[in-house]
């Protein structure tokens, strides 16, 4: 199904999402069911990147380029998660491909995956304090 | 009369010749067959998304050369394409061109050094000895284009740094003129080596399916069957003016993934020699501000790089240094079905299927 048509019976289907391009932002509790919709119906069944953007003080951002194997197909899904309770379901059970990227998301922004099967830190040692991409995060003889 | 065993754990790496960097796998085994893989990485995380924030848009290109530190070249790429999204540049005609003839050129040392370390992993050192020899030549035409070998950072915002030195061009034909007869060599000794195929064939086989769901990308990918080359799929810069055909693997076992990086030299040579042919005159960088200051926004852009999908995301809050980089690694999201790749298999062939998926260091720790 071509982009544009994707995006109209998104639309119509979920009146909550905010359309820019090929860039859709959805609300967390929507977050689950369009993903699972895009693969499923749209066959977006290829998770390329998957990742996070802190805006302090109130919100992260999540960002997920999906595409469709060997087709030009490309859309971007972006959801708000608030900073103080940042808590994303998981999308491993629909795409395999997220479980080490979620790690690398848990592990230098801190935010959690629900029903993610092996949620740790995976670039830092365990014992390691704090998420270092977080904006606020200070480190010693850092810049700014 | 059955015998008692037990499992043991052994920790394979940090240091092993085989992890190609510094990488650990928690191995439980039973007897020599794995129960259960834990692959550990981080022992070379450099903090570089996080490095980004604090430098300008131009100070981050050396950062990228790190990454993959086998093909700095489109690591380089694969950012200032980003950065040209954000800003909407249109990069000059024969930057693109010299782009492709230098990306492709790191595309063939990297697949060289992939193909001549995974015939050392499986225990055939000569192998290594020949690609390292001829991956020499690429490295000096690198060199002789931008005084750096492994680290070029060549590629600028809107082009490239230098034009292209007199004789390069004549130098660059010389090797692509060579590069068959080398690779008939490659054959002759890895590919067709009877010890070489049985250690390969049959060995990891990687499902189509589970490859594209646990997003692998780059001949790990193709190795499976699945035709997904972005040069194809979705042509960026000027690919969609070569002929040139994505090889694909039959059984997706590692001999396929190895043979699909042979097969892919060859094509990126045919690139190199139409863009050779078409190289067109002008300038080679577009009219860029000194000070790069793009405005308040997003871009993200993918490459294909010499392991797989190379993506970039970018976010600028309008001053002159971005507020977050991503990259989406290859090696990386290659590397996270290792576990499930190596159960069943013996030790001596998870140093193969690890050869196989060829990781670098530098990109999955980033």
């Amino acid at each position: 199904m071509p982009l544009p048509e994707t995006i109209t019976e998104l639309k119509a289907k979920y009146p909550d999402i905010e359309v820019s391009g090929e860039i859709i932002t959805v609300p967390l509790n929507q977050l689950t069911q369009l993903m699972t919709e895009l693969k499923e119906k749209h066959g977006y069944n290829f998770l390329t990147n998957v990742t996070a953007v802190d805006y302090p003080p109130d919100y992260f951002e999540m960002v997920y380029n999906l595409s469709v194997v060997g087709a030009p197909d490309m859309i971007q899904v972006k959801t708000k998660v608030d900073r103080n309770r940042p808590e994303v379901p998981s999308m491993v059970p629909i795409w395999g491909g997220a479980i080490w990227q979620e790690r690398e998301i848990y592990d230098l922004l801190g935010i959690t995956f629900t029903n993610h099967p092996d949620l740790r830190r995976i670039l830092l040692d365990d014992n390691w304090e704090g998420h270092p991409l977080r904006k606020d995060y200070q480190w010693e003889g850092g810049r700014e | 009369m059955s015998i008692k065993t037990e499992e043991f754990l052994l920790n394979l790496g940090p240091q092993h010749p085989s992890t190609h960097g510094v990488f650990r796998i928690v191995l439980t085994l039973d007897g020599e067959t794995v129960v259960k893989a834990v692959p550990v990485p981080g022992y070379l995380h450099r903090g570089i998304e996080k490095l980004a924030e604090s430098r300008t848009y131009t100070q981050v290109i050396p950062y990228t050369d790190r990454l993959d530190y086998l093909a700095g070249m489109l690591m380089n790429w694969g950012y200032v394409h980003a950065v040209e999204k954000l800003m909407e540049i249109e990069v000059p005609e024969r930057a693109e061109f010299i782009r492709v003839i230098v990306g492709e050129l790191a595309r063939i040392a990297s697949h060289m050094m992939a193909t001549g370390a995974f015939a050392a992993d499986i225990g055939g050192l000569t192998g290594f000895i020949y690609t390292f020899r001829d991956r020499e030549d690429i490295l000096d035409l690198f060199e002789e284009l931008c005084g750096a070998r492994l680290t070029p950072s060549y590629m600028r915002i809107g082009g490239v740094a230098y034009d292209l030195p007199d004789g390069w061009v004549e130098k660059c034909r010389k090797f692509i003129d060579y590069l068959p007869k080398a690779i008939d060599e490659y054959n002759g000794l890895i590919t067709g080596n009877e010890i070489f195929q049985a250690r390969t064939k049959n060995v990891g086989v990687l499902p189509p399916e589970k490859a594209i769901d646990m997003s692998l990308s780059g001949p790990t990918l193709r190795g499976s069957g699945v035709n997904y080359d972005l040069r194809k799929a979705r042509p960026y810069s000027v690919y969609d003016r070569f002929e040139f055909e994505v090889p694909l693997g039959t059984k997706g076992d590692c001999f396929d993934r190895y043979y699909v990086r042979i097969l892919e030299m060859q094509q990126s040579a045919n690139i190199i020699r139409q863009a050779l042919d078409m190289l067109p005159e002008g300038p080679i960088r577009a009219k860029v501000p000194k000070i790069i200051k793009p405005p308040a926004g997003e871009a993200y852009a993918e490459i294909e790089s010499s392991k797989g999908i190379m993506g970039t995301y970018v976010v600028s809050d309008g001053s002159t240094k971005p507020y977050r980089v991503h990259f989406r690694r290859p090696s990386f999201v290659n590397l996270s079905y290792l576990d499930e790749m190596l159960r069943g298999w013996k030790i001596a062939d998870v140093i193969a299927i690890l050869g196989s998926i060829d990781i670098v260091l530098g990109e999955v720790d980033c």
